[in-house]
């Protein structure tokens, strides 16, 4: 099953290794993982998005917890959550294409960042499987590069992960 | 006023109140070992090998109750001292280390004697720091002791640039300190702990199996009223030995691979089973599925929540320290009344002598060849079975779990959980500096002790009076034991050839040798040994090559699927 954690972690040199190194040690999967400081400084907020059985998930977050630098864990998916991945994809858009990668754009409610004669930047953000439809949508050989942060989750209504 | 970083290390083991520090003196650390030099509060041990450093320190931990304390230069030092972190770590042994590291500047440049000391480190401590302001260094050294020591605790390292050690501060050593990301959970929760008692009590096959955690936790009074309250079959684990006393009826020998019959079987069958400060380990329950052909119940007592329905599901977890827990228990149950079931329980007693009856660890005593477990019986009769023996590892630490029958914590030293050879020599010196007034003994094989050899000029240095007890049977005998059975007796590289004559390896280094031969000739050759209070004896004792461990429950075989004698 597919699982999305969120830790608050201290904003200390070394503290993602603790947390990378702890998947790889134990051999738990990191589908994504995304990492930035939060409002408060000395702490960061990290989103693992990881699978594994109940038994394995049940390990990951009490191993985590574990981790002296780890403040809070939260699996995001016991309950009500949004998560957004955000992208940012370079298609080639020249000729007749150039209208249609606007349309396809607009229809997934992208925006076209950079522009040059030949191609457009489009920023998109949505669940992963939206950045994937995109992409499924668009014309094979279409696509340049992309590049995706991962998910970040919160939980929906009063559910705050706060120290 | 303001004092130096080396200064502040050194008065910040003091003020923690450190008496002794293992280590080796390097590029990076000399500023420390100059203020070494210059107090007497805290005392130095040098060793010759910064692995025997650290087995040093944990082998004073294990024998004491405070953390031991390493000292080590950068690089080689640090990479020389990684075996006996992991191995304190896989032991949960409390332990500061102190590392030098190259100055602040030259991090990152490939600087001589540089590693990544806390990158190579992080999967086997508890916490790491590196140290990179010198007012951040009394605060870090305090959580270091404060993190090492609570919770389950384990290894903490700090890393020292050598520029932060000429640096200077004021200092003042924190009172306490409180992290917002570490509060270990000591009290067990009441409504679980009601709910394991009724389960016990109402138990028709109970087993309670303990393990490091009740030895490390000082639980052990705990542990005894409880069982004999309730007259309860009791199991130990290897790490676990002495947590309750060996020679009490209710006490059912060690568990495991090389387990007793009478406890695995109970293991095997019980239908509601206490593990406290155990970990039910591959070496313990052996195969997971087998195990779970049969139904029981389980609680778990642990103070470290991870270890819970890691490797088996558990029905009740209670997280706390196991003397609170225990404790709690105690009085509940004395509170309540609450009485095992009398019936079922004979029944199960009269079960568990059966399987005692078959007399799993019996061996030929009439043998013309020393047999190892003799050695053991008779070291065990000599030294009243109070001495502390520590152990390196394969057959010799097996026999000596079976045979030493340990009645109190903290007289069994051996690696379990990394099963690290070199171990028991240097864990001898640090428990006889804990316990200066105690017999220590190494019971080790020919093997092992090569691997850390070295440390018997240590022990000369500080006149540690060890009684080493070499089982030499030619072979490393646990290697051996598993290529006759699994790999059709062909000894590949398992034989020890061109051994040194231990007796004359012994007495170059200052110490007292002695080769014993012949089974008649051992008692005599221990007692001389133990009669020689000030002198380190090493006892080379030639044993039966043919001798294997048993029972032995075979690798992927469940606990009931023992090999008998």
């Amino acid at each position: 099953m597919r699982h999305i954690i969120s830790l608050l972690l201290e904003n200390e040199s070394g503290a993602l290794s603790r947390v990378a190194g702890l998947f790889s040690a134990r051999g738990y999967n990191i589908e994504s993982l995304t990492v930035a400081p939060t409002e408060d400084a000395t702490l960061s907020r990290m989103t693992i998005v990881t699978t594994g059985s109940d038994d394995v998930i049940e390990q990951i977050t009490k191993q985590l917890n574990k981790l002296v630098d780890v403040v809070k864990v939260v699996d995001l998916s016991e309950g009500e959550h949004i998560e957004r991945e955000l992208m940012l994809v370079k298609v080639r858009a020249s000729g007749k294409d150039r209208e249609e990668m606007k349309r396809m754009a607009d229809i997934f409610r992208g925006r076209i960042i950079d522009v040059t004669d030949k191609s457009y930047t489009i920023e998109l953000t949505g669940t992963g499987q939206k950045l994937d439809a995109f992409l499924d949508a668009l014309e094979d050989g279409a696509v340049l590069e992309t590049v995706r942060t991962g998910a970040s989750g919160i939980g929906r209504g009063e559910r705050i992960l706060k120290v | 006023m303001e004092l130096t970083g080396a200064e502040i290390t050194v008065r910040c083991l003091a003020d923690e109140g450190v008496d002794y520090i293992f280590g080796y003196p390097g590029g990076a650390v000399l500023h420390i070992y100059d203020e070494i030099f210059k107090q007497d509060r805290v005392k130095h041990i040098l060793v010759r090998h910064e692995q025997a450093a650290v087995h040093a320190a944990d082998g004073y931990a294990r024998a004491c109750e405070k953390p031991g304390c390493v000292l080590v230069t950068s690089g080689p030092g640090v990479t020389n001292a990684v075996t006996g972190i992991a191995t304190a770590y896989m032991d949960s042994i409390p332990m500061v280390i102190v590392t030098g590291q190259v100055p602040t500047h030259a991090i990152g440049q490939d600087a001589f004697q540089e590693v990544d000391t806390v990158g190579i480190t992080r999967p086997c401590v508890k916490h790491n720091f590196l140290v990179k302001d010198v007012r951040d260094l009394a605060t870090t050294i305090k959580k270091a002791f404060y993190i090492a020591t609570t919770g389950r605790p384990g290894p903490v390292l700090v890393d020292i640039p050598k520029d932060v050690t000429i640096a200077r501060t004021e200092y003042e050593y924190p009172a306490s300190v409180s992290m917002r990301s570490y509060n270990p959970v000591l009290k067990g929760h009441a409504g679980q702990i009601r709910k394991a008692l009724a389960l016990l009590t109402e138990a028709k096959r109970p087993m309670i199996y303990t393990g490091g955690g009740v030895v490390l936790g000082s639980a052990s009074a705990e542990l005894a009223q409880f069982v004999r309250n309730l007259g309860f079959p009791c199991t130990n684990t290897l790490m676990g030995l002495g947590g309750y006393p060996a020679n009490d009826p209710l006490f059912m020998g060690m568990l495991g691979m090389h387990g007793t019959y009478e406890a695995n079987m109970a293991m095997q069958h019980c239908d509601v089973l206490l593990a406290i400060g155990a970990r039910f380990d591959d070496r313990v329950i052996g195969n997971p599925k087998h195990f779970f052909q049969e139904d029981r119940r389980i609680i778990h007592v642990d103070v470290d929540p991870s270890s819970i329905s890691k490797r088996v599901r558990v029905d009740v977890p209670i997280v706390g320290d196991v003397r609170e827990v225990l404790s709690e228990m105690n009085r509940q149950l004395a509170a309540t009344g609450a009485k095992p079931d009398a019936a079922a329980l004979k029944a199960w007693w009269t079960q568990i002598e059966l399987w005692r009856a078959r007399n799993c660890l019996k061996y030929d005593r009439n043998a013309a060849i020393i047999k190892p477990q003799m050695v053991i019986e008779k070291l065990h009769e000599i030294t009243g079975g109070d001495a502390i023996v520590t152990s390196d590892v394969g057959q010799h630490q097996m026999w000596a779990a079976q045979f030493y029958r340990f009645d109190k914590p903290r007289r069994w030293i051996n690696s379990g959980g990394l099963g690290t050879m070199g171990f028991g020599l240097p864990a001898a010196l640090g428990a006889w500096l804990a316990h200066p007034e105690s017999t220590v003994v190494c019971v080790t094989g020919e093997a092992s002790i090569q691997m850390c050899i070295q440390e018997l000029s240590t022990c000369k240095q500080y006149r540690a009076p060890i009684k080493i007890v070499n089982l030499n049977n030619r072979y490393m005998g646990m290697v051996r034991q598993w290529q006759e059975f699994f790999h059709g007796n062909r000894y590949a590289e398992s034989y020890m050839d061109a051994l040194p004559d231990f007796v004359k390896l012994t007495e170059s280094y200052g110490h007292v040798g002695m080769r014993i031969e012949k089974p008649e000739d051992v008692e005599g050759a221990l007692r001389e040994a133990f009669s020689r209070k000030d002198d380190l004896v090493f006892m080379d004792f030639v044993t039966d090559q043919t001798e294997n461990v048993f029972p032995m429950v075979p690798g992927g075989k469940g606990l009931s699927e023992m090999i008998l004698v």
